[in-house]
């Protein structure tokens, strides 16, 4: 099977709050990734974690600061003219296009930056429109549409190229919940029924999108990976353990104290703003050890509100690998 | 776009033609309280329609790619299999071509409340010199855009000072030759100052007696500057589009 993208010990750096002091931020230190053809591949990691950085060098967008990557067989430094042509970018939230032309103008502008001729441009617009749901909206100009039309009009930009890649960062953000599931399904067909081979880079802050979406993940954070694989081997390797969720009574609370019981595999936090409850995620090496995680919860004067003792999930492997939750960042683990 | 934001946004009608024809009343009625001849007047209007020109290339396209950045479209188009000078050639043509009848029809309104009579010596040289004016200050107005790629928020000052120092040294409202000609070469670098004193001079019957350089000198001028700011548009876009993609400035915003 072709290669999509490969990177070998790619890194990138920018000048910090320093700079005058010449310090450096690493974005992305040594990494090394090969991506087959044909796959959707997803990338997790929390904020400032360096996907989008990565994105943008894969996208061509940034230049590495060392190391080389490769797309579709080119290089991103000076090959940049012929990746392209093959590729397409669809970010979450974005706010593309111009408000004064319609859905379908818009769309047909895309196009021809493509060189794509006007009437097999018309007709796929046409076609995607019609799986996005959004035909009547066509003659609608995007200032009148809401975030979610304007994110599905996104959507259909970056496949009515019919790229080989396609970089999704974060493509459901503002999409409601069936709209959602509507898009994961058809980028899931769009791979699997193209006649050439798509690849799909799809870095999300939704464990369940990544887990029912990929077929290869990698997790990082602070630039690096961390660990590379199928969700499914993933989970298996990282379920060293019992994952329980328990949820409490909002208060400051002695996280170190929680992480130090033995038997603690790893602990993160999330404070549930519009609950005013906090949700602890513990991943044991023994049942044993909830007994003691309880008592030490009880004696600090916390109200227990539940325990749940759950699946090993991804995100339970992404815990366990970051030392942190992937989404309501407020967290701490080891 | 640009085409088919004029006929959408009817609201230019006011900011674009009505707006410029204010000043041009204004200077119109100080020559005309002097008594100064008609053809002063026909100089304030040429001068007056021209504003939309300069006003264009400084918001319409210098700060283009700035609002591009914005508002995430310079990304997309950064991602497209195409030259970026394309793009900015692209929006010249689009606000030239809005531009252009934006100057004729201002222009045929302040000559209609003035009275003004032209005495073209020249059709053709008339409409080279207008066209030549358009292709050098779009030009110049492609280069200042890749600056912008870069110098984003920094570049607003940078067109404030370019605003109204460019309306008065170019001559807009009297011809450039009573500055001199130290002053007038140095302002002869904004092609539309010698756009202005040609047409001038093709135009009405006392411009030639206010000639800053004869008409074919500006004309080759006007040549020179046109593909020297194209190539520099070039080279620029080029540079600063290495730039933008080694310290990451095409994609962040306000920077």
């Amino acid at each position: 099977m072709a290669i999509a993208i490969k990177t070998n010990d790619l890194s990138r750096t920018f000048s910090d709050d320093g700079e005058k002091k010449g310090g450096l931020f690493w974005a992305l230190r040594d990494v090394n990734i090969e991506i087959p053809d044909g796959m959707i591949f997803g990338l997790l990691g929390p904020n400032g974690a360096g996907k989008t950085t990565l994105i943008k060098i894969l996208s061509t967008l940034l230049l590495p600061s060392a190391g080389e990557a490769l797309v579709a067989g080119y290089n991103v430094d000076n090959e940049y003219d012929k990746i392209r042509p093959v590729i397409n970018m669809v970010s979450g939230g974005e706010n593309c296009g111009y408000g004064i032309l319609t859905v379908a103008e818009n769309l047909w502008m895309f196009t021809q930056f493509y060189g794509i001729p006007t009437k097999p441009a018309m007709k796929r617009i046409k076609e995607l429109l019609e799986i996005m749901n959004l035909t009547e909206k066509a003659d609608t100009k995007i200032n009148k549409l809401s975030t979610g039309m304007r994110q599905k009009m996104n959507f259909i930009r970056g496949f009515v190229t019919d790229p080989k890649i396609l970089f999704l960062d974060e493509p459901t953000l503002g999409l409601d919940v069936n709209a959602a599931r509507e898009t994961r399904k058809f980028v899931m067909n769009w791979v699997k029924t193209a006649e050439e081979p798509k690849t799909v880079i799809l870095t999300t802050h939704y464990m369940q999108e990544a887990d029912e979406m990929c077929d290869r993940l990698a997790i990082i954070d602070h630039g690096k990976i961390l660990a590379e694989d199928t969700p499914r081997s993933l989970k298996k390797q990282e379920s060293g353990g019992i994952s329980y969720n328990i949820t409490v009574g909002y208060k400051d609370f002695d996280a170190e104290g929680l992480r130090k019981i033995p038997g603690v595999a790893s602990f993160a936090h999330s404070v549930l703003d519009e609950q005013g409850m906090i949700e602890m995620v513990f991943i044991l090496q023994t049942d044993a050890a909830l007994a003691k995680i309880i008592e030490k919860i009880n004696s600090d004067g916390f109200s227990i509100n539940n325990i749940q003792k759950t699946e090993f999930t991804l995100e339970d492997a992404f815990i366990k690998l970051v030392g942190r939750r992937l989404s309501n960042g407020e967290s701490d683990a080891r | 776009m640009r085409i088919i934001g004029v006929n959408r946004e009817p609201s230019w009608l006011i900011f674009e033609l009505f707006f410029p024809l204010l000043p041009i009343c204004a200077f119109a009625f100080v020559y005309k309280s002097m008594n100064a001849p008609t053809d002063y007047l026909g100089f304030v209007i040429l001068g007056g329609a021209m504003t939309a020109i300069w006003m264009n290339v400084l918001w319409g396209m210098a700060a283009q790619f700035f609002w591009e950045r914005e508002s995430g479209n310079l990304t997309l188009y950064m991602l497209c299999p195409m030259s970026t000078m394309a793009v900015l050639i692209g929006m010249a043509f689009g606000s030239a071509f809005s531009t252009f009848f934006r100057v004729i029809i201002t222009f045929l309104i302040g000559k209609f409340l003035f009275g003004v009579t032209l005495h073209v010596a020249s059709y053709f040289w008339l409409f080279v010199t207008f066209i030549l004016t358009i292709a050098a200050v779009f030009s110049l107005g492609m280069m200042m855009a890749s600056f912008f790629l870069i110098y984003g928020r920094d570049a607003w000052n940078i067109l404030t000072v370019f605003m109204e120092p460019v309306f008065f040294m170019s001559g807009f409202y009297f011809p450039v030759k009573t500055l001199g000609y130290p002053l007038g070469a140095l302002a002869s670098l904004i092609p539309i100052t010698l756009g202005l004193d040609s047409m001038r001079q093709l135009a009405f019957a006392l411009g030639p007696e206010t000639a800053f350089l004869p008409v074919k000198t500006e004309v080759a001028i006007l040549v020179v500057l046109t593909v020297v700011y194209l190539a520099g548009a070039k080279y620029l876009l080029n540079k600063l589009e290495y730039l933008g993609r080694r310290e990451g400035r095409l994609t962040l915003r306000w920077q």
